[in-house]
């Protein structure tokens, strides 16, 4: 697949760094022709995973890093989103909702992020880490599938 | 963010504005507890006219809310009219639970009533 543009971030993980990362992916984004609302979609995607990997990955310990990295391809906007927290031990149970450990939380970030983007995958080892690497298909190509 | 919390007859009504993120929901929490805990309030208005994002941190404070209200057998609803976070509200399933008016008034009226 041909790459057309690419932006990588090393954030802390640090709560304030999760509206840093929605809003770098909606600025690489716009050079797309995506309308507001799928925009308005991969910020609440990007903020998911990220705040995930916060929380669930570093344990709210803001010395962490989390990795970015958005990809333009000729059809579909990549994103990927990693940390080297705690890592998950049952991924099944993880994507479920109501999964979540926060009783606040309600294990809706899975379900925001499977709702908004096209893919979503999770790979994660337990003290090695999570990524989280989901895509959303350019306008053209969306409309081309339909 | 933006936290305003006014006392609307024996309601708490939490205004929020701007983005309702992982950042803003320490200090949400912390306040409206803390509030609810001083002045005994049961029912909890969460007015979200004003919130230009939200996600499932924010969610995650409302959802809080409802389940400290329902053990003090207290009502919980939201005032929203935009269709960006209408959206997120719906597929949360949020609104299963809490219900979501148009407008505080409206929303104030439902609290009003009593149980039910």
């Amino acid at each position: 697949m041909q790459l057309r543009n690419r932006m990588k971030l090393e954030l802390l993980s640090l709560p304030e760094n999760v509206r840093l990362a929605r809003v770098a992916v909606a600025a690489f984004a716009s050079e797309i022709d995506y309308n507001v609302n799928d925009l308005e979609e991969i910020k609440v995607a990007v903020s998911e995973a990220v705040s995930n990997a916060i929380i669930h990955g570093y344990q709210q310990k803001p010395d962490g890093v989390v990795k970015l990295t958005a990809s333009l391809f000729a059809d579909a906007l990549e994103i990927i989103i990693e940390d080297q927290g705690k890592g998950i031990k049952e991924l099944e149970k993880a994507l479920e909702t109501n999964s979540s450990s926060d009783p606040e939380r309600m294990g809706l970030g899975f379900v925001f992020m499977r709702s908004f983007m096209d893919e979503v995958e999770l790979t994660s080892a337990p003290g090695e880490g999570t990524t989280v690497k989901m895509s959303k298909k350019l306008p053209g190509e969306a409309q081309a599938e339909t | 963010m933006d936290l305003e919390l006014k006392k609307m007859g024996s309601v708490l009504a939490v205004r929020v504005g701007g983005e309702f993120d992982l950042q803003a929901v320490d200090y949400c929490r912390q306040e409206i507890d803390q509030k609810i805990r001083a002045e005994g309030f049961k029912d909890i208005l969460f007015d979200l006219e004003r919130v230009t994002f939200i996600d499932s941190s924010g969610l995650g404070v409302i959802l809080g809310r409802y389940r400290k209200a329902r053990e003090k057998e207290g009502k919980v609803a939201i005032s929203n009219n935009s269709s960006r976070v209408a959206k997120i509200l719906e597929l949360s399933g949020i609104t299963r639970l809490i219900p979501v008016y148009p407008s505080t008034s409206q929303a104030l009226k439902y609290l009003a009533r009593g149980v039910g």
